[in-house]
């Protein structure tokens, strides 16, 4: 009888392991496969020489560049239908700055790259409707010295051929007067577009989920603003179709 | 023996319940007799707008009728702008039992939910009930009848033969046309567009001035021809030439050699800049609007955003440019046979342990295809009812009719856009479905995407860039995990790995079970023969 009951044991206990085996397919989707990250270390091709952020902006679009830069912000980290994990930088040195679209990173990756860190970065440059971006760039973290933006008051420049000059920067704007805010599902939990005007021309600036989700004070500070609102704005000098600031902090006047 | 005994029942409850984590599966959902609409539901229903509030608006006002018929049934809507975050949310949810009720989806991400058991409710018996079905005796509104159904778009609900899904909203796509430009660079639009045509246009309008700007739009930007979808792109440029894409059972036949031709005929476009991309380049629509672009190729549900007059724009006012827009068919190699995709959203419904629940979520699903839901939905955009019950109504074909007549709810361009639909329902055509063939269109598309972006950035397409290409993007997008399969969809094996450390546990543990066995039956043995 005791043998039977052991044996009984047994053979529930190998059948319970085969129910462990049921739920493996969806894993699929979500596993990090930093594949274009271990290609950078497989390939190592000859090393890439550094541009300074003036040849940066004299080479072509679509053509190889490579920058030293720092992190000042970063976005998104996702992974898409082919499992790479992959997000997006803000990122910004003493001579301009540049925005890493979509860069191939592990979870333990983006992690390590916090805001400072200096990192090289090969890529392609790109633009998309006017936004001058690296993409299917590949990157290592350069241990050492760390750079924090300060914010560069472009005010004057708003309206002006100057103001792409400073794109993707950390900047601020100053005096701006809120005319509406709208929610992109026109709820909040999405992004928040918000349009300014100033000396009688109007902006459209963003408030990035990705970047500033719901939980951040920026997100709340901005869903409170109203029209007639006069306020200071500090945020990344994205551009779609023109200024497109994602904004990361506002200072009601 | 006793110890021993304890061990292993210890071990195999705790076995048992780590079997059980994470798989949460409802039993088939089978009908009940009838509805208790004494019971309060709450259910939640997940929905995709193209960023236009008209639709939210719509969605909202949709709940707030249906909860005056169903007082008991609250809906709780959460909106989404795009397809892929549905998926990807849904897929979440999966695993924990906390997915949607009603769902707006692809038919391609379905099959990839009915990888779990009993995740998504077939609705075949839930149609054909005579008191609750479409058009049932006891279902308290005007529910269209199954064969009031548009076929085609009913059948595309259809995963191995059972329907997981109803059309919501279908659309194709259109080329939307600078016929200004087109006549300017001395072309006369055809009846039909060919790709032939539109290479030949294309190519012409790149000609520059010797300041650099293009002598067509005297502008520094001219990308001639761009393409949104460039997944659609290629299913539809195999299927018009009726080259092999893949089989009903998941077989995966477009690496061959059309798909090569195709490729080779778009790098020369891709390397004279004639011809761009969404991710590449941007929306197809800002182009368009701004004189940069003379083939628009997207969605009829895009209408709404094409054409100097549109009510939707994303570019500054000052920049959009006057010219005349023609909506056409996608363009085709034989304009004796047109071929174009059919798609648009669907709806689904999850399965719960509360049939009640469900009940819930299937006559609330039913309402989504009502008239009063139906006509204001498609009026957003491009859009067609999927009923030919509201497409027939004095109301819809009076919308119809009024196209032109101001430059919002009767836009030309849009309303163009879904007669183009209307008109073609019969050339439409859709991709099998099973669970990975989500990936392959993803794969069809990104072979355009890679080719184009090699050609821009000047590297060598010759030799054996595209096996290569072709080798890459099967193991990118894990086609080759694809299982065919005999019973009316593939599936898509586990990715083999590491083991996770909970299952490393489990075989120590089994193989600890075994060893005392053996260790206990020894031990028996030895002590009979001393005795």
């Amino acid at each position: 009888m005791k043998k039977l009951l052991v044996l009984a044991l047994a053979l529930v206990l190998a059948l319970s392991m085969v129910a462990c085996a049921t739920d493996a397919e969806p894993e699929e989707k979500v596993t990090d496969a930093p594949k274009a990250t271990e290609a950078t270390e497989d390939e190592e091709p000859e090393e890439a020489v550094v541009m300074s952020y003036e040849e940066f902006v004299a080479a072509e679009i679509d053509s190889e560049v490579t920058v030293e830069t720092y992190i000042q912000a970063k976005q998104g980290h996702w992974t898409d239908d082919q499992g790479v994990s992959k997000a997006t930088f803000y990122t910004q040195n003493e001579e301009g700055a540049y925005f890493l679209y979509d860069m191939p990173c592990s979870a333990e990756e983006y992690e390590a790259l916090t805001e400072g860190t200096k990192i090289k970065v090969t890529g392609y440059k790109a633009e998309w409707s006017g936004e001058v971006e690296i993409i299917d760039a590949k990157f290592e973290i350069i241990e050492g010295d760390q750079f924090y933006a300060a914010a560069t008051d472009v005010t004057e420049y708003l309206g002006t051929d100057e103001l792409i000059n400073h794109m993707n920067k950390l900047v601020t704007f100053t005096d701006m007067t809120v005319e509406s805010i709208e929610y992109k599902n026109g709820e909040p939990g999405d992004d928040i577009y918000v349009n300014f005007t100033k000396d009688d021309a109007a902006y459209s600036f963003c408030v990035e989920m990705y970047l500033t989700g719901p939980d951040s004070e920026v997100y709340t500070a901005v869903g409170e603003l109203a029209a007639g609102d006069v306020v200071d704005v500090e945020g990344f000098l994205y551009w779609y179709e023109g200024p497109n600031t994602h904004i990361t902090a506002v200072t009601v006047k | 023996m006793k110890i021993i005994s304890l061990l292993l029942v210890l071990l195999t409850v705790l076995t048992m319940l780590t079997g059980c984590h994470g798989i949460k599966t409802a039993p088939a959902f089978e009908i009940p007799e009838s509805f208790d609409e004494s019971k309060n539901y709450e259910i939640t229903f997940w929905a995709k707008n193209d960023t236009n509030m008209t639709q939210v608006d719509i969605y909202h006002k949709t709940i707030e009728d249906f909860e005056a018929i169903y007082p008991n049934i609250k809906v709780n809507l959460r909106l989404y702008t795009n397809y892929g975050d549905i998926y990807n949310d849904v897929i979440t949810n999966l695993a924990t039992d906390t997915t949607p009720n009603v769902c707006i989806t692809y038919p391609d991400h379905i099959a990839t939910y009915l990888a779990g058991e009993n995740t998504v409710v077939p609705l075949e018996e839930l149609m054909k009930n005579a008191d609750y079905g479409l058009g049932g005796k006891k279902v308290k509104f005007d529910s269209p009848k199954t064969e009031e159904i548009v076929p085609q778009f009913l059948n595309e609900g259809k995963i191995g033969g059972i329907q997981y899904a109803l059309p919501y909203m279908r659309s194709t796509e259109a080329c939307y046309v600078n016929k200004t430009y087109v006549e300017k660079l001395g072309f006369e639009l055809p009846e039909t567009l060919t790709w032939d045509f539109i290479w030949e246009v294309s190519e012409a309008a790149t000609e520059k001035n010797k300041d650099g700007s293009f002598k067509v739009n005297g502008q520094k930007v001219m990308i001639p021809c761009i393409y949104k979808s460039t997944d659609n792109m290629m299913i539809q440029m195999l299927r018009q030439l009726d080259a092999p894409y893949s089989g009903e059972k998941g077989e995966i036949e477009f690496f061959n050699d059309t798909t090569k031709e195709l490729l080779c005929e778009i790098a020369v476009h891709a390397e004279s800049r004639a011809f761009s991309t969404f991710k590449i380049s941007s929306y197809p629509a800002n182009f368009l609007n701004a004189g940069q672009c003379i083939f628009a190729i997207d969605s009829t549900a895009g209408a709404t955003w094409m054409g100097s007059d549109a009510p939707l724009v994303d570019i500054p006012e000052e920049s959009v440019a006057d010219f005349e827009t023609e909506v056409m068919t996608v363009p085709q190699f034989d304009v004796n046979d047109p071929k174009m995709i059919s798609q648009g959203p669907s709806v689904c419904i999850f399965n719960k342990e509360d049939r009640g629940e469900v009940m819930a979520s299937w006559l609330f699903t039913q309402f989504l295809l009502t008239d009063r839901v139906q006509i204001d939905y498609s009026c957003t955009e491009g859009y067609l009812p999927v009923t030919t019950k509201a497409q027939n109504t004095k109301e819809y074909k009076d919308y119809l009719s009024r196209a032109g007549e101001d430059n919002d709810m009767y836009y030309r361009v849009k309303i163009e856009a879904a007669k183009l639909l209307m008109d073609n329902i019969d050339n439409t055509f859709v991709t099998p479905v099973f669970n990975g063939s989500a990936s392959l269109r993803s794969a069809a598309g990104e072979l355009i995407e890679e080719v184009t972006k090699a050609k821009r950035r000047k590297q060598n397409t010759d030799g054996a860039f595209y096996e290569e290409l072709y080798s890459e993007i099967n193991s990118r997008y894990h086609l080759d995990q694809i299982e065919v399969s005999n019973n009316g969809g593939a599936a898509v094996k586990a990715s083999m790995g590491s083991l996770p450390a909970g299952s490393l546990a489990l075989i120590i543990a089994l193989c600890s079970v075994w060893l005392c066995i053996l260790a206990y039956i020894l031990f028996s043995r030895i002590k009979k023969k001393r005795k």
